[in-house]
C-alpha cells in the first residue's frame, strides 16, 4: 500500500464533532426559528469576520487530523512492508518544506545566517569563528547582506500580487452569484456589495477573506525561501510549529465540550426535572466536584495517568499515539472539572420550564417523560447550551497553554503553544534573547482567541432572548 | 442567621467527605502506592525490598480501606485511607513523601501567597469596578465602546504573556524591579509590586467588562428611570443607587474568591520565584508528591466551602430584602 491510515482517538472524536454539527445545520435549513438567530448573527460585521477567521483556524486543524505513515523501502523481494514510525497528516504534506527544511540551531526569522558563531573551515584550510549560512533559509542569495532586502521586497510583491488575483476573482464570483442569487444586474450587484446595501455585510466578509488570502499567500512565497518565524533550538521552523499547534487548541477547545456535554445535558435535565431525590444527588455530585480547584484536580489525573503510561508502555506503537492519549485524557478530565457550570444552568433552567402549560398539557395527556424531555424540555435550553459552548472555547484554549507549562497539559512531544511557551522561557535567558517562538505562539493564540471571544459574543447577542 | 450558618456548616461536612473520597481513589486506587514507590525511587534502585521499604517509612504499606487482619476498631482504623484522610478533617495534613511537615510548609508558605493575593484582589477589584463605572457612565459613546474592545483584546491574552512581557519589559529593560527572588520584612517589597502590577493588568480584561454588563443590567432597572426623573445627575445616580444595588452580583464573584487567596496563584508564583503555596503545589506536581498535592486539594476545598457561606452571609450585610432562613 502507498500509506498506511492512523486513526488517533482525538482523530476519530473530531470527526464525529464535524458528523454532528453537520447534522445540526441539516436541521437548522428546515427550520424557520432555529434559522432566526444564525441570520442575526450573519447580518452583524463582527460575527462574520470572527467566524471566518475561526474557519480558517478550523481548516487547518481539520486538515492535521487525516494521519497516515509512510512506507519504508523494502528490504529484498516479497518482504513484508514496514510502515515508518513517523506518523504524518495532511496538513504536513501541504507545507512539505516547512517540515523539512531543519537547521541546525536558532535562527531569527527572515535570517540567512545561524544564530550562533561556529569554527567554520574555509576553502584554504584557514578555520575562521563567524555565523555560519542556513542550509534553507536565503540559501538561493549569493550575498545575502547587499540582496536580502531587494529579494524580501520583490517576494513580497509576488505575493500581493497572487492575492490581488485570486481576491479579485473571489468578488467576481460574489458578485456573480448575488446578482443570479437576487436577480439584479453584476453591476447592481457591485455597488451592493460596494456600499454595504445588504442585510448581509459583504464588504467586511470579502476584507477578511482578502486578509486571510493576502496572509496564506505571503506565508507560501516566504516560507519556500525563509523561516518566516525563525527556528527553534533543534532548527525546526517555529511558523511550522505554532501551525501544528492549532489541531492541540482546537481539540482542547472542541472535545472537551463534547466529553462535557452529555454529562452537563442529562444530569442537569434530569436534576431540573425529576427534583426530589435525584435532584440532591445530581446537586450533591456537582457541589462536590466543583468544589475542587480545578488546576489541582487536573494536576492529579495527568500525573496517574502518566504513571499509568510508564507502566504500560507496550501499550503505544507510535509516539503519536501516546501524546494523542494524553490530549485525549486531558480533554476528558477538562471535562469532567467544566460540566457542573452549565448543569447548575441547566437545571435552573429546565425547573422554569417544566412549570410552563405546554408541558403541564402533555404530562395531563399522558406523555412520557422521555418524550417530554426530548421533544419538550431539550429545545427550550439549548441555546443556553450554544451559548456556554461558545464561551468557554477560548477559556479552554487558553487553560492548555496554562497546564502545559505547569508540566500537567499535552505530551511534551506535541506542538502546543504551551509547549513553545515553555521553551521560550528559557531562551528568554539566552543573550542575546530568543524571541521569536514567544512571539509566534502569541500573534496565533491571541487571533484564535480574541475571534473565539467576538464570535461568542454575537452568538450570545443572536441566541439569549433577554438581549431581544 | 446562626442556625442558617450552622447547616450550612453541617451541609459542607458530607461534601467534603465525598472529596476525601475522590481524591483518596484518584489517588490510591487508580494509582497504587508500589507504584509510586518506583517513581519515586527512580529506575535504577527499583528492587522489591526498597519498595517495601519506600512504603513502610510512609506508612503506605497498610491495606487501603479494610484491615482484615486487625482486630476491633483497627479494621476500619488501622488503614491508608484512615491514616491519610480522617486527619485532614482536623487539618492535620501529614507528612509529604519527602518527609517534610506539610502543616508546617503552609504555615509558612501561605503569607507570601497572601502578600501577593491581597493586593492584586483589593487593588484589581477597586481598578475594575471603576474602569466599569467609567464606561457605564460613558455608555453607547466612543469611550464605551474602545474600552469594550479594549477589554476583549486584554482577555484574549494568556496570563503567560503578561507575566513574561513584564518581567522582560520591567526587570530587564528598564531594571526597575528584580526578575525574581522573595525576602523577608519590608524589603520584600520590591520583589512584590511586579508580580502585583501584572496580577492587576492581567485581570482588567474580562474583570471591567463583567462589572460593565452588571452595571448596565442594573441602569435598566426603574428605580434608575424614577432616580433619573427626579432630577438626579447621573453620577449621583451611578454611584449612590447603582452602585449599592449592583452589590449583590459583585459579591458573589468577590467573596467566594476572598478564602482562596491562601493558595496564592500557581502560575506566578511560580516564574516570580515566591516561596509561597502556588509554588509549592507546582514544585509537588513536578516532584510527583502526592501527599502534598492532596493535602492542596482538599484545603482548596475547604476554603472554596467557606468562600460560599461567606457569600451568603455578605448578601444580609448588603440587602436587607434577603433574609437566610
Amino acid at each position: 500500500m502507498l500509506f498506511k491510515p492512523v486513526l488517533l482517538w482525538t482523530d476519530m472524536l473530531l470527526w464525529l464533532l464535524l458528523v454532528s454539527v453537520a447534522f445540526y445545520i441539516w436541521r437548522v435549513r428546515q427550520r424557520e426559528h432555529l434559522l432566526q438567530p444564525w441570520r442575526r448573527l450573519l447580518r452583524s460585521r463582527s460575527g462574520v469576520a470572527s467566524a471566518l477567521v475561526l474557519l480558517a483556524f478550523v481548516a487547518v486543524g481539520v486538515f492535521d487530523s487525516l494521519h497516515f505513515r509512510l512506507p519504508l523501502e523494502k528490504q529484498g523481494n516479497g518482504a513484508e512492508t514496514h510502515y515508518s514510525p513517523e506518523v504524518l497528516s495532511v496538513f504536513d504534506l501541504m507545507v512539505g518544506p516547512l517540515r523539512k527544511q531543519v537547521e541546525k540551531t536558532y535562527s531569527a526569522p527572515f535570517a540567512a545566517h545561524l544564530y550562533t558563531k561556529e569554527t567554520i573551515e574555509l576553502p584554504g584550510g584557514k578555520q575562521v569563528r563567524d555565523y555560519p549560512r542556513l542550509k534553507y533559509g536565503g540559501a538561493h542569495l549569493r550575498d545575502p547582506v547587499r540582496e536580502q532586502t531587494g529579494d524580501v521586497v520583490v517576494t513580497a510583491l509576488r505575493g500581493g500580487v497572487y492575492a490581488l488575483a485570486l481576491g479579485a476573482g473571489l468578488t467576481l464570483v460574489l458578485a456573480l452569484w448575488l446578482a443570479r442569487r437576487r436577480g439584479i444586474s453584476i453591476g447592481a450587484a457591485w455597488v451592493m456589495i460596494r456600499h454595504g446595501r445588504d442585510e448581509i455585510p459583504w464588504r467586511t466578509l470579502l476584507a477578511t477573506i482578502g486578509l486571510l488570502i493576502l496572509f496564506c499567500c505571503l506565508a507560501t512565497v516566504f516560507s519556500v525561501k525563509y523561516h518566516i518565524f525563525g527556528t527553534d533550538k533543534v532548527g525546526q521552523d517555529v511558523f511550522y510549529l505554532a501551525l501544528k499547534s492549532i489541531r492541540t487548541g482546537l481539540m482542547i477547545g472542541t472535545l472537551t465540550t463534547l466529553v462535557m456535554l452529555p454529562f452537563a445535558l442529562l444530569l442537569g435535565i434530569m436534576a431540573g426535572y425529576f427534583r426530589g431525590w435525584v435532584d440532591d444527588v445530581i446537586q450533591y455530585t456537582y457541589t462536590t466536584l466543583s468544589s475542587i480547584p480545578g488546576v489541582l484536580l487536573i494536576a492529579a489525573a495527568v500525573l496517574i495517568l502518566q504513571v499509568y503510561m510508564d507502566n504500560n508502555q507496550e501499550l503505544f506503537d507510535t509516539v503519536a499515539a501516546r501524546a494523542d492519549l494524553r490530549l485525549l485524557f486531558l480533554c476528558v478530565i477538562l471535562g469532567i472539572t467544566s460540566w457542573t457550570g452549565l448543569c447548575r444552568l441547566l437545571r435552573g433552567e429546565t425547573l422554569k420550564v417544566r412549570e410552563m402549560e405546554f408541558i403541564q398539557a402533555a404530562t395531563a395527556f399522558g406523555v412520557g417523560h422521555f418524550r417530554i424531555i426530548a421533544r419538550h424540555v431539550l429545545p427550550n435550553v439549548m441555546h443556553i447550551v450554544l451559548i456556554s459552548i461558545v464561551l468557554d472555547f477560548s477559556a479552554l484554549v487558553l487553560a492548555e497553554a496554562v497546564l502545559s507549562y505547569v508540566g500537567v497539559g499535552v505530551d511534551p512531544s506535541m506542538q502546543s503553544w504551551g509547549n513553545m511557551i515553555n521553551g521560550a522561557r528559557l531562551e528568554m535567558a539566552r543573550e542575546p534573547m530568543v524571541w521569536w517562538s514567544l512571539l509566534a505562539a502569541f500573534v496565533f493564540m491571541f487571533v484564535l482567541v480574541l475571534s473565539a471571544n467576538l464570535f461568542s459574543d454575537r452568538v450570545r447577542d443572536a441566541f439569549d432572548p433577554r438581549v431581544r | 442567621m446562626i442556625n442558617y450558618i450552622i447547616r450550612r456548616i453541617l451541609y459542607a461536612i458530607p461534601i467534603l467527605i465525598g472529596v476525601n473520597l475522590l481524591t483518596f481513589a484518584l489517588f490510591f486506587v487508580v494509582n497504587t502506592p508500589d507504584n509510586m514507590a518506583r517513581i519515586h525511587l527512580g529506575v535504577k534502585h527499583v528492587t522489591p525490598e526498597a519498595i517495601a521499604k519506600w512504603k513502610h517509612e510512609r506508612g503506605y504499606d497498610k491495606p487501603l480501606m479494610w484491615n482484615g487482619a486487625a482486630q476491633g476498631a483497627k479494621q476500619a482504623s488501622d488503614t491508608i485511607f484512615f491514616e491519610k484522610s480522617i486527619g485532614m478533617f482536623a487539618f492535620d495534613f501529614g507528612r509529604s513523601d519527602e518527609g517534610r511537615d506539610i502543616a508546617h510548609d503552609i504555615k509558612t508558605r501561605m503569607w507570601p501567597s497572601l502578600a501577593i493575593a491581597l493586593p492584586v484582589f483589593v487593588v484589581g477589584l477597586a481598578i475594575n469596578i471603576t474602569f466599569a463605572m467609567l464606561m457605564a457612565f460613558f455608555r453607547a459613546t466612543y469611550i464605551d465602546f474602545s474600552g469594550v474592545v479594549l477589554c476583549v483584546a486584554m482577555m484574549s491574552i494568556s496570563g503567560l504573556f503578561y507575566i513574561i512581557g513584564g518581567q522582560y519589559l520591567v526587570s530587564k529593560l528598564l531594571h526597575l524591579t528584580p526578575i525574581s527572588g522573595f525576602d523577608t520584612g519590608s524589603s520584600a517589597l520590591k520583589f512584590l509590586i511586579l508580580p502585583v502590577l501584572i496580577g492587576v493588568i492581567g485581570g482588567i480584561g474580562s474583570g471591567a467588562r463583567w462589572y460593565r454588563t452588571i452595571f448596565l443590567e442594573e441602569t435598566s432597572r426603574d428605580y434608575v428611570r424614577t432616580a433619573r426623573a427626579k432630577g438626579l445627575s447621573e453620577l449621583s445616580v451611578l454611584f449612590g443607587h447603582v452602585l449599592k444595588n449592583a452589590m449583590i452580583p459583585i459579591l458573589t464573584g468577590a467573596v467566594v474568591v476572598i478564602p482562596l487567596l491562601f493558595m496564592g496563584s500557581l502560575i506566578s508564583e511560580s516564574f516570580f520565584g515566591i516561596p509561597g503555596l502556588g509554588s509549592y503545589t507546582i514544585d509537588a506536581i513536578n516532584a510527583q508528591d502526592f501527599a502534598i498535592v492532596r493535602a492542596m486539594v482538599f484545603l482548596g476545598s475547604v476554603l472554596y466551602i467557606v468562600g460560599l457561606i461567606l457569600t451568603d452571609i455578605s448578601y444580609t450585610l448588603v440587602d436587607p430584602r434577603i433574609r437566610l432562613e
